[in-house]
């Protein structure tokens, strides 16, 4: 943030002398006409294709919602058969638990931890080498192709068919397999999360290696003059120094994680039967392919209710940020 | 957010002073490069894990569909042979062509439209005075991590009934609707670290609002400008779930959709997956490659989307 920017974001009148847009002008009234003219196509796209539909959404999520309509009106029962009646989206009558809940849990366990300690590994050891740009290129590779394509890229990867997958050829040379990683229960969620985190680590390494060469040297060479161990300054500076940056990423990982959904939707479309379904594929799946929408836009809120205290994290962390410039 | 390096591109890490003093004595010399061995060993093993599978894919949709079905990629060097029919079948007989051209033109207005509309709101919500306006940028803040579902099931019915969903009209307005809190987010947020007495010289002058916007504010601001839209445009080059709901005409089928109905048409036809999914693929390389330098600031100033 610039110099400019001053520490009274709640203050609505026009105007304290040092806020932006010209000191000269005070006692002016606010130019109505250009505020319309910039500031009026956002506005009015934000109102009719986000407040307004998520209001309908909301509204929708308390109806059976035939066509989409607000017909046959049911309360919270969708919400209810969502968490006590839908093995799909929710089944804790077996251990482990299972259903697209459940799933989008192990995805924000495994996929946020798995970039993170991937994403750390890499840009720490990156760094101290000269292929560090070669590196991170090739993780960073994922990041700009599509999910559709990552997806195709490990379909070959996992093939039951040792001529075709790479992983079950390993397997044979051990003769052991072939497994069919798709196609189980027990590792087919494991399987996808694992794609997830190799697309996702280049993101992480770039983040985190930003935030790493923002570490003054001083310090870690004071620490090693002093006879600190490498992994001794890993634990004792490196991580301590990183903790706003990991904690950032960590959120953002996490909101990709509660969107997922075309890496599942090709590579098993929710399948073996509705093993490896996460909110967005039920989301999908409810609404728009099976035509509930009632249910399909409970839904959604229950997306939309999980990613609130990100957005409260966010706008706390954006008026801090404001407030220190 | 300030500007921020280019971490691909600068060479010194931060542990480097300790590794590049020069050694001393040859013993020295062996027990550093003995040291450091296992840091390269890691690193090549995880550029082998990244590069593994994306070259098998490569490799594969340049084979015969017999061979792919007989020996893996990796024996590929054993009885080399290649052909182009992989990628002849899936552009003509399987209109991947036309779903290339679709992708782009999906793609190239979803990219222009949010980024002028994200644009504008952005200055204003940076230099024009007003009441309320941070209270305007907070909520469009919040509007950033609301999921794209929660729209849907209106937008759809909204859309279709007007007839849009047949051509690129609804996915257009509906990528671009769901791309400006981020774009306005980046955009204000870098417009605001623009100098402000050249703006307050520039309308003592007596400059309109929009001669600023035009003449001031969007030459120095490119590089913003440039990052959110080669973002913008891999986003949706790159998208399934919004042309699986917005798109109801298989005419208008970008390639992401082409490639996912190629699975689920028939069994697995692994030649025309490869190949379909590497030309998907090319697009973005391109641009990732060509671009790198706009492609990670606009990572690092934005987060992420």
């Amino acid at each position: 943030m610039s110099s400019t920017t001053t520490p009274a974001p709640r203050s609505p009148a026009p105007g304290p002398a040092s806020r932006p847009g010209g000191r000269r002008r005070q006692g002016e009234k606010p130019k109505w006409g250009a505020v319309a003219v910039f500031l009026g196509p956002a506005i009015v796209l934000l109102a009719f294709f986000l407040f307004y539909p998520a209001i309908y959404t909301l509204r929708l999520s308390l109806y059976r919602g035939r066509l989409g309509e607000f017909t046959g009106w049911v309360g919270l029962d969708n919400y209810v058969r969502l968490f006590t009646r839908d093995p799909a989206f929710l089944d804790l009558s077996t251990f482990p638990p299972s259903g697209a809940l459940f799933n989008n849990l192990l995805w924000i366990v495994f996929y946020v931890s798995g970039c993170l300690f991937f994403g750390l590994i890499i840009a720490v050891l990156a760094g101290r080498v000269r292929y560090e740009a070669f590196i991170k290129a090739v993780v960073f590779v994922p990041m700009a192709i599509a999910a559709t394509a990552l997806a195709v890229i490990f379909l070959f990867v996992y093939a039951p068919d040792p001529d075709i997958g790479l992983l079950n050829a390993i397997l044979g040379v051990a003769n052991a397999g072939p497994v069919s990683w798709l196609g189980q229960k027990s590792t087919v969620n494991y399987a996808l999360i694992l794609v997830g985190i190799w697309g996702a680590v280049g993101f992480a390494t770039v983040i985190l290696s930003a935030a790493l060469k923002g570490i003054p040297i001083e310090i870690m060479e004071a620490a090693r003059t002093d006879g600190a161990s490498e992994p001794q300054i890993f634990r004792r500076i490196i991580l301590p120094m990183m903790r706003i940056p990991i904690s950032v990423l960590a959120v953002t990982l996490v909101v990709n994680v509660i969107k997922i959904f075309d890496l599942i939707y090709v590579m098993t479309v929710g399948g073996p039967g509705t093993a490896s379904r996460v909110i967005a594929f039920t989301f999908y799946q409810e609404s728009l392919s099976a035509g509930k929408y009632g249910y399909g836009a409970a839904v959604a809120v229950i997306m939309l209710a999980i990613l609130i205290p990100v957005m409260v994290f966010n706008v706390r962390r954006f008026r801090s940020e404001d407030v220190r410039s | 957010m300030t500007a921020v390096q280019d971490p691909l591109h600068t060479g010194a890490g931060v542990l480097e002073g300790a590794v590049k003093r020069k050694p001393r004595t040859a013993g020295e010399r062996v027990r550093r490069a003995l040291a450091a061995s296992p840091v390269h060993l890691t690193l090549w093993a995880i550029a082998v894990v990244w590069l593994a599978p994306t070259v098998g894919l490569l490799v594969t949709s340049f084979r015969p569909q017999g061979d792919i079905l007989s020996s893996g990629w990796w024996t590929v060097m054993s009885s080399p042979s290649f052909t182009l029919e992989n990628y002849q079948e899936v552009l003509t007989s399987q209109g991947m062509f036309g779903a290339f051209l679709n992708s782009l033109q999906i793609a190239i207005p979803a990219t222009l439209f949010p980024l002028l509309i994200a644009a504008l709101a952005g200055y204003a919500l940076a230099w024009i005075r007003f009441p309320f306006r941070d209270t305007v940028f907070l909520l469009i803040i919040t509007l950033m991590m609301i999921p794209v579902q929660i729209g849907f099931i209106p937008l759809v019915r909204a859309l279709g009934d007007a007839g849009l969903t047949r051509g690129f009209v609804a996915v257009w307005l509906a990528h671009g609707a769901f791309a400006l809190p981020f774009g306005i987010f980046l955009l204000r947020n870098f417009f605001i670290t623009l100098p402000g007495s050249l703006l307050e010289a520039a309308r003592i002058d007596g400059a309109s609002e929009w001669k600023i916007f035009r003449s001031i504010v969007i030459p120095l601001s490119v590089p913003a400008i440039a990052s959110l839209g080669i973002f913008q445009f891999l986003w949706v080059w790159n998208d399934l779930l919004m042309a699986l709901v917005f798109i109801q005409n298989p005419a208008a089928n970008p390639m992401t959709r082409q490639i996912q109905s190629l699975l689920s048409q028939y069994g697995t036809e692994w030649h025309l997956l490869a190949a379909g999914a590497f030309l998907l693929m090319t697009v973005p390389l391109i641009v990732f490659f060509s671009l790198q330098r706009f492609f990670v600031q606009g990572l690092l100033a934005g987060g992420v989307k």
